[in-house]
């Protein structure tokens, strides 16, 4: 399973990258993109919607099931990545290109993992 | 704990991803993704494990009187070698399940039905048998495959001989030799696509399957798991068990008038259906026009009047659209009439299309 190196990780394999200290992307992981596979919509949050760490911000589905994506940070919804709407299956072909919102105005996180990590936190989770 | 097919080793070994399912362990898919398996099957060959169904054997003199007084269909004019669809209802006009018949012979017929039913089927059936008759579940003894898609009578023909690959839909043939492998091999299934199912003992289940595989690796043929079947089925509109009917809904309801015969003798659940009459709800086919997917278990509204539930929906990879099937009051959606369906608290737009949504040519 491939994992980004110099982006963050959640437990829910959300992936974070920060652009600044107080911007950041947010996607989700190789894994959890393998776990769902074939994503056939994406439902993405509005810009200037305000988030708090766990809220459901979007959510991806997949032709079986549907996946909650929760939010790592809380802050203001600054961008959201319109491509995906028309062609979800980015997030297979391309799940570290493939962010879902960007966030700016950074007032809290979740305890993040890095890379390193989150590859240890998937090993384990195999187990 | 789940039972394990005895293809089991064989989703292990192409890296199925296996999930509990009615009791077994079963590949929902394959590495290949559900939407590749459902293509393969609509347009070259899928294969499928589906040895998690029942197999039942009625047997005896009076196995047709018992058929005619269990389901809604009418046997008596059935041939060895024929397959019959039919619903059977309990006392109130609801279903226990939908299953087949294939008439084997005078007096015996082996019936196929769903996994997660088999335990309440046998034991509703041994409840209400009468007269001379055996019955016997020989799931445990049975392992079944479906070949499924439009090049499957091209592999099928590689490995068994031609004469003996039934014609029809809807028929079989038993004993046949498939690869010196001993099968029944009917023309059915559960995709909406031309295609088999062919039934085998257990211990020859591993060695049909790859030899299928072999024989169809030029024709692009392809495993394929629980996923894709249900996508497939739900394409071609096939009513699923739990979903489409259940021991509440009548077979009238959810639109299949055309296995229930009232004209014949009675038989379980015919008083109710009648006293029931014309159905008040009626199944129909939402394509969603809005942005989302529905599922099954969602309200359908006009307006801010509910009409009605969706019973089963995905998007469908053929078609390319989000598509459901709703139990709805009778006549309040006529095919082209916009509605909603509230997906987790959210209204999307969809409208009536007629059904199936997909039709093999």
């Amino acid at each position: 399973m491939n994992v980004q190196k110099d982006y963050f990780y959640t437990k829910s394999h959300e992936w974070v990258q920060f652009l600044s200290e107080s911007t950041a992307r947010v996607g989700l992981s190789d894994y959890a993109q393998s776990e769902m596979s074939d994503i056939v919509f994406v439902n993405l949050p509005q810009e200037g919607d305000l988030v708090s760490v766990g809220d459901s911000f979007a959510d991806v589905e997949s032709v079986k099931a549907v996946s909650d994506v929760y939010s790592p940070l809380a802050g203001e919804v600054s961008a959201v990545n319109e491509e995906l709407l028309d062609s979800p299956q980015k997030i297979n072909e391309d799940p570290y290109g493939a962010w879902l919102a960007e966030i700016k105005d950074i007032s809290g996180k979740e305890e993040l993992m890095d890379a390193a990590e989150y590859e240890k936190f998937l090993a384990e989770s195999a187990e | 704990m789940e039972q394990k097919t005895p293809l089991y080793e064989r989703h292990e070994a192409a890296k199925g991803k296996i999930v509990p399912f009615a009791g077994y362990l079963l590949p929902v898919q394959y590495p290949t993704g559900v939407i590749a398996e459902h293509m393969a099957v609509r347009e070259r060959c899928g294969l499928f494990d589906v040895s998690h169904m029942g197999e039942v054997i009625l047997k005896g003199p009076d196995a047709l009187k018992n058929l005619q007084n269990l389901l809604t269909n009418d046997f008596t004019n059935m041939r060895p070698g024929r397959v019959r669809y039919s619903p059977m209802c309990n006392g109130r006009g609801g279903v226990v399940d939908d299953l087949i018949v294939y008439m084997l012979d005078e007096g015996k017929y082996l019936v196929v039905v769903n996994a997660a039913n088999r335990h309440k089927d046998v034991q509703w059936m041994k409840e209400h048998l009468c007269g001379d008759v055996q019955l016997s579940d020989i799931s445990d003894g049975v392992a079944q495959l479906a070949l499924q898609g439009p090049r499957a009578r091209d592999i099928l023909k590689k490995v068994m001989d031609e004469g003996l690959i039934p014609e029809k839909y809807y028929t079989f043939t038993e004993r046949a030799k498939v690869g010196g492998i001993e099968c029944l091999v009917s023309q059915t299934g559960y995709t909406g696509e031309h295609g088999y199912e062919l039934y085998c003992a257990p211990q020859d289940a591993g060695k049909l399957w790859d030899l299928l595989l072999g024989a169809g690796k030029d024709e692009g043929l392809i495993p394929c798991g629980l996923g894709a079947r249900d996508t497939l089925r739900l394409e071609a509109a096939m009513p699923l068990y739990g979903h489409e009917m259940d021991d509440e809904i009548s077979p009238l309801e959810t639109g299949l008038s055309f296995a229930v015969k009232l004209g014949k003798e009675d038989f379980i659940g015919k008083s109710a259906i009648l006293r029931r009459g014309e159905p008040a709800i009626e199944r129909v086919g939402l394509q969603v026009t809005g942005r989302g997917i529905a599922r099954g278990s969602e309200d359908v509204y006009i307006g801010e009047r509910k009409i009605g539930r969706t019973t089963s929906g995905t998007h469908c990879p053929y078609l390319g659209e989000a598509v459901a099937m709703a139990l709805v009051d009778k006549g309040s959606l006529p095919q082209g009439a916009c509605c909603e369906i509230d997906v987790r608290g959210r209204r999307i737009e969809a409208k009536a299309v007629p059904l199936p949504f997909y039709k093999n040519k």
